[in-house]
C-alpha cells in the first residue's frame, strides 16, 4: 500500500511537560485511522503537528516519501493544500459569509473563474447540506452547521489527506449521525483521514484502524476488530470508560 | 531579576523584528491582497476622520486663546498665527492623531487579531496554505501608514482653521494678515516632515498592534490585556520616539 504520511520518534514537549515521547505511525492511501486516547494525551498537538502547526522537538514526518517537519512556513503551502486540516470548532473566518468561507482556499490557490469556484463551493455546500446557509455569516450558524462549513471548506480543494480534530465532538446525535455520513462521502471519493476522537462508536464506523496515543507513545495500532477482541487491561478499561 | 526583564525585552524586539522582516517580504512577492487594503483604508483611516477634525479644530482653538491672551501682556500677538501654525503642523498634530489612532485603531487591531487567534482562525489560515502575514499584518500596516499622514495633514489643516476662528473672534485679528503669517512662516518641509512622523507612528502603531494580536492567549481576558498593552506601549514609543525623530529633522531642515 502506498505511503502518504509517515511519523518517526516524535517527540514534544511543553516547558518541562513531555507530551509525545517517541510517536511512529503510517497513514496509508485510502484509509482512515482514529487517534484516541485519554485527555490531555496530546491527540490536538499531535494532528496539529502534521502540517506544521504545531512545532515538533524531533522525530521525522514525511509525507510521500518527502520529509516535510524541516520545511518553512511558505514551502510548507504545497503540503496544506494536499493535506487539509478541519478544526474542533470549525475555525470559520467570522467576518466573510459561509460561501467565502469556503469559496477562500479557491481564490487562493486555483485559478478558477468565479463562475467555476461558485459552482465547486455549491458543490461542496451540497455535500454537507449548507446550500442554503451560503449567505450566512458563522456566527448566525449553530456549532453543528460551522463543523460542517469548516469539513466543506477543508475539502474545498480536493487534498489528499483530510485531519479531522474532534469534528463530532459537543454535537447531538442527530448531528453527529450526519457529519459522520459526510465523512464517510469523503472516505468513499477516495480521501484519507486521520480522525481524532474520544466517540469510539464513532471511530468503529469510519475507520479502518484504531491508534490508542498513551504516556507519549502510541500504545495501541491496529484494526477495529483487533481493538474491539484485545484482552490488553488498558485497552478493556479504556474501551468501556469511553 | 532584571537580567530576566532584559532577556524578554530582547526577545520582544526580536519576534517585532522578525515580524517587520516578513512584512517587508511580503511587500515585494505575491500574492498582493489590494482588495484588503483598500478595505482597511476606508476602515481603519476614514473612520478615524470624523474624530481627527474634531481634534485638530480644538487644538487650534486653545492654542490660539492660550497664546493670544498670553503674548497679548507683552504686545505679542502679532506672533501667534506663527507659534500656533508651527507647533501644530509639527508637533501637535502628527502626536495628537497618532495617539488618537493608537487608542482606536491600535487597540482595534490587536482586538480582532487576537480574537481570531484565540477562535483558531489564524491558525485555520496558516492550515488553507495562507499567510497570516501577508493576509493580516500587510494591508493593516500599509492601511496605517498611508492613512495616518493624511489624517496629520488634516488634523493640522483644522487646527489652523481653529486658530483663525479664535485669533479673529478673540483678538480681532484679520483673516488676510492670518493667512498671510501661516503661509509664510509653514514650510513644505515642515509638512513633509509631519508627514514622515505621522507614517513612522502608524508603522510602530499597527505592527505592534498585529504582533501583540498574534500573541493573544487566554481568551476574552487576553483580547482585552492586548489591546491595554498596544495603547500602552505604542503611546510611550510614540512620545519617546517623538524627541529624536523631531532632533533629526531638526538639524535636516532647519
Amino acid at each position: 500500500m502506498e505511503k502518504l504520511l509517515e511519523i518517526k520518534n516524535l517527540t514534544k514537549k511543553f516547558d518541562e511537560k513531555e507530551v509525545h515521547s517517541g510517536v511512529n505511525f503510517t497513514l496509508f492511501k485510502g484509509e482512515t485511522i482514529g487517534l484516541l486516547g485519554n485527555s490531555g494525551t496530546g491527540k490536538s498537538v499531535l494532528l496539529r503537528s502534521l502540517i506544521g502547526l504545531e512545532e515538533i522537538d524531533s522525530g521525522e514526518i514525511y509525507y510521500r516519501h518527502h520529509r516535510i517537519d524541516q520545511l518553512k512556513e511558505p514551502e510548507l503551502v504545497q503540503v496544506r493544500t494536499k493535506v487539509s486540516y478541519s478544526f474542533q470548532n470549525g475555525a470559520l473566518f467570522d467576518s466573510i459569509s459561509v460561501f467565502e468561507n469556503v469559496a477562500y482556499p479557491l481564490f487562493e490557490h486555483t485559478k478558477l473563474s468565479e463562475k467555476e469556484i461558485e459552482s465547486k463551493v455549491m458543490e461542496i455546500l451540497g455535500l454537507v447540506n449548507m446550500v442554503e446557509a451560503k449567505d450566512l455569516m458563522p456566527s448566525d450558524l449553530s456549532g453543528g452547521m460551522q463543523k460542517r462549513v469548516g469539513l466543506a471548506r477543508s475539502m474545498a480543494l480536493n487534498p489528499e489527506v483530510l485531519l479531522y480534530d474532534e469534528p463530532t465532538a459537543g454535537l447531538d446525535p442527530v448531528n453527529v449521525e450526519l457529519v459522520l455520513s459526510i465523512m464517510n462521502e469523503f472516505k468513499k471519493r477516495g480521501f484519507s483521514g486521520i480522525f481524532v476522537t474520544h466517540d469510539i462508536p464513532a471511530a468503529k464506523k469510519i475507520c479502518d484502524r484504531l491508534l490508542i496515543l498513551k504516556d507519549g507513545k502510541i500504545y495501541f495500532d491496529g484494526k477495529v476488530n483487533d481493538f474491539e477482541n484485545s484482552s490488553d487491561p488498558f485497552i478493556k478499561s479504556f474501551s468501556s470508560s469511553v | 531579576m532584571i537580567a530576566r526583564k532584559i532577556k524578554k525585552n530582547l526577545l520582544l524586539v526580536g519576534e517585532i523584528s522578525q515580524l517587520f522582516k516578513e512584512f517587508v517580504h511580503c511587500l515585494y512577492t505575491r500574492p498582493f491582497y489590494l482588495g484588503r487594503l483598500y478595505e482597511q483604508i476606508i476602515h481603519l483611516g476614514m473612520g478615524s476622520i470624523s474624530i481627527t477634525l474634531v481634534i485638530g479644530l480644538v487644538t487650534g482653538m486653545v492654542m490660539t486663546l492660550q497664546f493670544g491672551y498670553g503674548l497679548e501682556k507683552f504686545g505679542g500677538t502679532l506672533y501667534v498665527p506663527a507659534i500656533v501654525s508651527l507647533s501644530i503642523v509639527r508637533e501637535l498634530a502628527p502626536i495628537f492623531t497618532s495617539l488618537l489612532v493608537a487608542g482606536r485603531i491600535g487597540s482595534g487591531i490587536s482586538a480582532e487579531i487576537g480574537a481570531m487567534n484565540v477562535t483558531q482562525q489564524i491558525d485555520a489560515i496558516r492550515a488553507l496554505g495562507t499567510s497570516p502575514v501577508r493576509v493580516l499584518v500587510v494591508p493593516r500596516v500599509l492601511a496605517t501608514i498611508i492613512s495616518l499622514p493624511l489624517l496629520g495633514t488634516l488634523s493640522a489643516f483644522m487646527g489652523i482653521v481653529g486658530g483663525l476662528i479664535i485669533a479673529y473672534t478673540e483678538f480681532s485679528m484679520p483673516v488676510g494678515f492670518y493667512v498671510n503669517k501661516i503661509l509664510t512662516n509653514v514650510q513644505v518641509m515642515d509638512i513633509v516632515g509631519s508627514m514622515f512622523k505621522c507614517a513612522f507612528f502608524g508603522l510602530v502603531i499597527s505592527l505592534l498592534a498585529c504582533y501583540r494580536g498574534f500573541q493573544t492567549t487566554e481568551g476574552t481576558k487576553g483580547v482585552g490585556d492586548a489591546a491595554i498593552w498596544v495603547v500602552v506601549r505604542t503611546s510611550t514609543i510614540i512620545l519617546i520616539s517623538d524627541f529624536f525623530l523631531t532632533k533629526i529633522l531638526l538639524l535636516l531642515f532647519g
